[in-house]
């Protein structure tokens, strides 16, 4: 395991204790605010001390009350990017960029070239952080994290503090990160669509403690995990390939369960993808539905129904190798008569799915 | 006004060279208490800070006869200070520049310490993710920041380490040549009849430092604000 934390921690009345293990990928810590999160990340940096438990990257051991061990901050080898970019005011982008290499005096240009085109920074380099542009100014912070040679990245809300247009200038930039590196990540996040978009690994929190913890396509079509996820922003995600793009708009995908039509998605024939299919946008047949807008019309098996408190019920949906969510009222559950086993079809609209929650980038699995 | 006689003359350049050893010494440890007082939480801390301020609130005359007793030449620390390192400072000009030095110290820590204070401990936080220890911390991001501050309060050091009289006098008394410096000379031309119009020179001269250290110094904390802001 890359990372292996096991703490507890007392903050006035909000108590930490969190168990978990994250592999190699980027493992999400979802979870409102409150719950946690912070804390915990600050307790993997070194930044904020647990009363008890440990913590270990790599194997090595970084922290360990029962034993009083502790590594600093600064000889962890762990970077850290904050909501806010904290870059240093009176350096440049470059001797920001620079700052970890000479800290720990690794030589510099070759690798500050890379992450510079990595990040589409090279343009910025001789300007000041006060010249910066928010979007801007958090590249610079993700650039000088990662050219410290990390062995973890953590991302605390790096997207937060951003308006929409500038997370969605940043989101691609945190996709080729996960595609060229490899480095792990362990990414703090209450924003759903971003974690969707990034997350191969998942790690839910709830006041201070592990709700659950699984691979992100799990753990996104879990109907348990709704309440948690918030009923709008819920949706799973398929795994998809790209197989043309057609004259009229859209691109047509490959998934394990058929083929979905989406509007035209700018990726290669044979990419790979991620797609988030919003529970609300699903639609639930017992027939196959003629004459109908809807482009994509999957087969489907109901393998759970969940009831909440509203007239609302949760259905996850078996759709070839994957499952998704949809959102429908207890009422159509019951005229339909859905239970574990039905067959059904699962119902998409080509332009509900935005092209943010297109995820660009996956490694291919070993 | 008179043209400088030759006392009034070593009055100006001996309280330059007071003040200029007496803030070069002070800076050190002013940096030091400085850091301490704005980011170390630690028992004694209040103490500390009424320690360093009470030259501000002590009556000089005081604070140079308490250095009188430690640091004569029969005081504790003078006595040692002359059998192992042969130095002497009753009625010497480093014993002038000691007064001056502690007379100053409070108005340089406390510039110090608003600047150390104006730097967010966020950014020392992420360098220390980027792997610099604490000492690199603070030379490569806490002290560039603070510079401005830091000058800023060696200014007025300086400028309060050339006009300390009453800490001054009571230590070293008033010896042209050796610890008569400007504030001591003035007070020493008006005891004779004739000697005002002497005495008016320096007080012009003194009127003008302290102008000039209080401009600059006021300067110059504004570029903190516009540096730390990375403008």
């Amino acid at each position: 395991m890359t990372l292996s934390v096991d703490v507890r921690k007392r903050q006035g009345a909000f108590q930490l204790d969190v168990a978990f293990e994250a592999p190699d990928g980027v493992t999400a810590l979802f979870g409102r605010s409150g719950s946690g999160k912070t804390s915990l990340v600050n307790a993997v940096a070194g930044l904020a001390a647990p009363d008890n438990g440990r913590v270990a990257v790599q194997g090595e051991t970084l922290f360990d009350a029962r034993a009083g061990h502790s590594v600093p901050v600064h000889a962890r080898r762990i970077g850290y990017v904050f909501q806010e970019a904290r870059l240093f005011p009176h350096l440049d982008v470059r001797r920001n960029l620079l700052y970890g290499r000479r800290a720990r005096g690794l030589s510099g240009e070759g690798a500050l070239d890379h992450v510079a085109e990595l990040l589409g920074i090279a343009p910025l380099l001789a300007r000041r952080p006060g010249a910066l542009s928010g979007g801007e100014a958090q590249r610079v912070a993700i650039g000088r994290a990662l050219l410290s040679e990390p062995r973890l990245l953590l991302m605390d809300e790096p997207l937060a503090a951003l308006d929409a247009p500038r997370k969605n200038e940043i989101l691609p930039y945190l996709e080729r990160l996960r595609a060229e590196t490899g480095l792990p990540i362990l990414y703090v996040s209450h924003n759903l669509s971003e974690v969707a978009r990034l997350a191969t690994h998942i790690v839910v929190l709830e006041e201070g403690r592990v709700l659950k913890s699984g691979s992100a396509e799990a753990l996104l079509s879990d109907p348990s995990l709704v309440h948690v996820m918030g009923l709008r922003e819920a949706g799973a995600v398929l795994t998809a390939e790209v197989a043309g793009h057609e004259a009229d708009g859209l691109t047509e995908l490959r998934i394990s369960g058929g083929r979905l039509y989406l509007p035209r998605i700018d990726a290669a024939e044979g990419a790979r993808l991620r797609v988030r299919i919003l529970a609300q946008d699903v639609i639930v047949a017992t027939e196959r539905p003629e004459n109908i807008s809807a482009l994509n019309v999957l087969p489907a098996t109901v393998r759970a129904i969940r009831r909440g408190e509203g007239p609302g019920v949760i259905a996850q949906l078996q759709v070839g190798e994957d499952a998704i969510l949809a959102r429908i009222t207890q009422r159509s559950a019951e005229t339909l008569a859905l239970s574990e086993g039905t067959a059904c079809f699962a119902v998409m609209k080509s332009v509900a799915v935005s092209p943010t929650d297109v995820s660009q980038g996956l490694r291919r699995e070993a | 006004m008179e043209t400088l006689g030759p006392e009034a003359w070593q009055a100006v350049r001996l309280s330059l060279k007071v003040a200029f050893w007496a803030t070069l010494a002070a800076m050190p440890l002013g940096i030091a208490v400085a850091y301490l007082l704005a980011r170390v939480r630690f028992p004694g801390r209040g103490l500390l800070n009424g320690l360093v301020h009470l030259p501000l609130i002590l009556p000089p005359v005081v604070t140079g006869y308490l250095l009188l007793l430690g640091f004569g030449r029969q005081g504790p620390i003078g006595a040692a200070l002359h059998e192992l390192f042969g130095i002497t400072l009753a009625f010497r000009w480093t014993g002038a520049a000691l007064a001056a030095g502690i007379m100053a110290f409070p108005l340089l820590v406390r510039a110090i310490r608003l600047a150390i204070e104006a730097v967010d401990p966020k950014l020392e936080e992420a360098a220390a993710t980027l792997g610099a220890s604490r000492m690199r911390v603070f030379a490569t991001v806490t002290l560039p920041l603070i510079l401005p501050g830091v000058i800023a309060g060696a200014i007025l050091a300086f400028a309060k380490a050339m006009g300390e009289f009453g800490a001054t006098i009571t230590f070293v008394s008033n010896i042209p040549g050796e610890t008569q410096t400007i504030p001591s000379a003035i007070y020493a031309f008006l005891q004779v009849p004739g000697g005002e119009g002497a005495a008016m020179t320096l007080v012009v001269i003194s009127l003008a430092i302290a102008m000039a250290a209080l401009f600059l110094s006021e300067w110059l904390a504004r570029r903190v604000a516009a540096r730390v802001a990375g403008r």
